[in-house]
């Protein structure tokens, strides 16, 4: 291939992972969860640590609770995930009940890795930024931003997400509690 | 409300009827008061000695509304200061955790040394720019230092502190609760001071006033219909089943005493957990899906039925120590404060605590399980923070503070718990505990002199023994 048509790969790529963004958050919007479930690989890893305030020169080290290991916001896999959906779908979560108002914002969405993984399944690494809104009931409003690293997974019927990490920009948490997806 | 009303706390708790009135929950003038009255009087944990295992690691932590830093110096003793510069108030530390000789204030350097190295006492100031040639020597820097706490203990690894000088020791002040404090820190398998903590302090604001926790936890087993949708989707300590399932035993099992509210109305606190016995029931599984946690729990048994022989025990669900340590006794494992932050706000500190030399597997699957059901994430906890934030906004109204909480259930019916210093106990779903904790509260508003508060012996349990309704 020559440099304009490895381009327009590149290009067509970027517009297909941002697509699927969209739809993505599109799916979490109009509280279509048990779609949005369906975009999640039955192994994926779902981890959004704790973040700390440490001294210049052990961000690397300790800024992050480790996925694994620590206490987090979330470390979890589809199985819990799934049940976070049916406690919603139950009527009577009252942290859910009535249904929070929430819009996902995915931007910045760049392609860092491109891999061929287990079994020759094709897997890309994608960073992205997130703003997710949430209000509720009355005047009950939060705003959640942070970073995304996903490792997508190429399946017979799109993409799908086979690792989240969640990166919010909160050490201590300002909201009275997470309910909604990442 | 006037100044003189707000210190007349038991004005606001009615035991005889079991009322107590709203603005205790939402009054700024309350709040401000208990800040000096309870947080400035009471025993208040600060944290784990595992989360500075190190000499010179530090973990920053609060008491009451105040950012304090929990260290540990050169021969591992262990301090806790008010986070704060003498000079101009700045923090002089606004790390989470860390490793420091020395905390220097960023505003204008003046730096004070954990060891007290060069300073006379531990925190003291050390160093002072231009100590020479601004301060022409003068300034008495023996007088500078990090304010320390009145007193601190380290209890089977659990650090607490107060800044009462009057504060009665901590055994005193823990009472017949001790031995619900130790079924929380001892080794499962019965050895005093096991656990540790796991990396990571969950943090997190609720706009609800901080004793909507502390009550809740002392003993409001009442509730539990609020967390019917967690126990429609199962998502038990191995991954499923109920997390409420109960346990079965066989036909002629030994069998523990049935799960009792236990108060000690003198100091204030609760639990809900088994009256103490002195044989260890029988092996129940909980962690079949889950074999290595399973084999785990049942080496541990075996091994608590050889450590504990036929001396006391407890287990302990859930609990408060007055004033705002609450436990989680079982599983999830775990400790958290709740720290006020104003009249309609508090900030929940979670600590969770597994046996410190557990397999890495066990530490794994009880780190998930802990957090699939507990914190804000937590499928369990989520709609506690919704009830306390709710309860608290609809508190507030003019007209609805006319009329106060019903703490009736069980009102009348304590009896004297065998077997345990100076305590109460009735069927596990009562709200005797809240009664205790309340009255506590009350105490503490009240109380002019820190003193009046640890009498030789107060009379709180007899009291609630004459209430007794024949």
């Amino acid at each position: 291939m020559n440099t304009r048509e490895t381009a327009i790969d590149a290009l067509l790529l970027q517009r297909e992972i941002e697509a699927f963004y969209y739809h993505e958050a599109e799916l979490l919007d109009d509280r279509r969860f048990e779609e949005w479930l369906d975009l999640l690989t039955p192994d994926v890893t779902y981890f959004m640590p704790l973040r700390r305030n440490v001294k210049y020169g052990a961000q690397q080290r300790a800024e992050n609770s480790a996925e694994g290991l620590d206490a987090a916001w979330f470390d979890e896999g589809k199985h819990t995930l799934t049940q976070r959906v049916a406690q919603i779908k139950t009527g009577i979560h009252w942290a859910e009940e009535p249904l929070s108002r929430v819009r996902h914002l995915v931007t910045n969405v760049q392609i860092a890795g491109n891999a061929t993984g287990a079994g020759g399944v094709r897997e890309l690494e994608v960073k992205s930024r997130f703003m997710v809104y949430r209000n509720r009931v009355d005047d009950e409003t939060d705003i959640f931003v942070g970073e995304r690293t996903d490792r997508l997974r190429k399946s017979d019927n799109g993409w799908k997400v086979a690792g989240r990490v969640i990166l919010l920009d909160q050490s201590t948490l300002l909201a009275k509690n997470l309910t909604v997806f990442f | 409300m006037t100044s003189a009303d707000v210190r007349a706390g038991s004005r606001w708790v009615d035991n005889e009827r079991g009322v107590i009135e709203r603005d205790i929950f939402v009054s700024g003038e309350i709040y401000a008061r208990e800040l000096k009255q309870v947080f400035g009087r009471a025993w208040l944990f600060v944290g784990h000695q595992s989360q500075i295992p190190n000499p010179y690691d530090f973990f920053v932590s609060r008491m009451g509304a105040e950012s304090v830093i929990m260290t540990r110096d050169r021969d591992g003793k262990i301090h806790v200061f008010l986070n704060t510069c003498r000079h101009r108030g700045m923090k002089v530390c606004r790390y989470d955790q860390g490793n420091a000789r020395v905390f220097t204030c960023p505003y204008h350097a003046w730096s004070y040394s954990v060891d007290g190295n060069l300073a006379g006492a531990p925190g003291g100031l050390a160093g002072v720019p231009q100590y020479k040639a601004i301060y022409h020597d003068e300034l008495d820097k023996s007088q500078w230092g990090l304010v320390p706490v009145a007193k601190l203990v380290n209890y089977k690894g659990s650090i607490w502190a107060t800044w009462d000088e009057k504060a009665p020791d901590f055994a005193t002040y823990l009472g017949g609760m001790g031995v619900y404090l130790d079924a929380v820190l001892d080794h499962r398998d019965g050895r005093p001071g096991g656990s540790e903590i796991i990396g990571g302090i969950q943090k997190w604001k609720v706009p609800s006033n901080w004793k909507f926790g502390a009550e809740n936890f002392i003993g409001d087993l009442y509730h539990i219909t609020s967390h019917r949708s967690v126990d429609m989707v199962s998502i038990g300590p191995s991954g499923a089943g109920r997390r409420d399932a109960p346990i079965v035993r066989r036909q002629g099992a030994k069998r523990p005493p049935p799960f009792a509210s236990v108060g000690f109305p003198n100091e204030g606190h609760g639990v809900i957990g088994n009256l103490p016995h002195y044989e260890e029931p029988d092996y129940v599984p909980q962690f079949t899906l889950t074999p290595e946690v399973e084999e785990y729990y049942k080496h541990i048994y075996h091994a608590r039925v050889a450590n504990l022989g036929d001396s006391k025990r407890t287990l302990a669900a859930v609990g408060t120590i007055f004033p705002n340590l609450s436990f989680h006794g079982m599983q999830p494992r775990a400790l958290f404060t709740w720290h006020p932050n104003g009249p309609r706000e508090m900030e929940i500190w979670k600590w969770y605590l597994v046996d410190a030399d557990a397999p890495a597997t066990v530490k794994d699957v009880l780190r998930r399980y802990y957090l699939r059901y507990a914190g804000p994430a937590g499928l369990t906890e989520q709609d506690d923070m919704e009830n306390w934030n709710y309860a608290t906004s609809a508190s507030a109204g003019m007209e609805a503070g006319r009329y106060p909480y019903n703490y009736q259930m069980g009102l009348g019916y304590e009896q004297a718990a065998p077997d345990l210093q100076d305590a109460v106990y009735t069927t596990a779903v009562t709200e005797q505990n809240q009664r205790i904790f309340y009255q506590r509260w009350a105490q503490f508003m009240d109380a002019e002199d820190g003193a009046q508060l640890h009498p030789a012996r107060n009379s709180n349990l007899a009291g609630i023994l004459a209430r007794r309704r024949p």
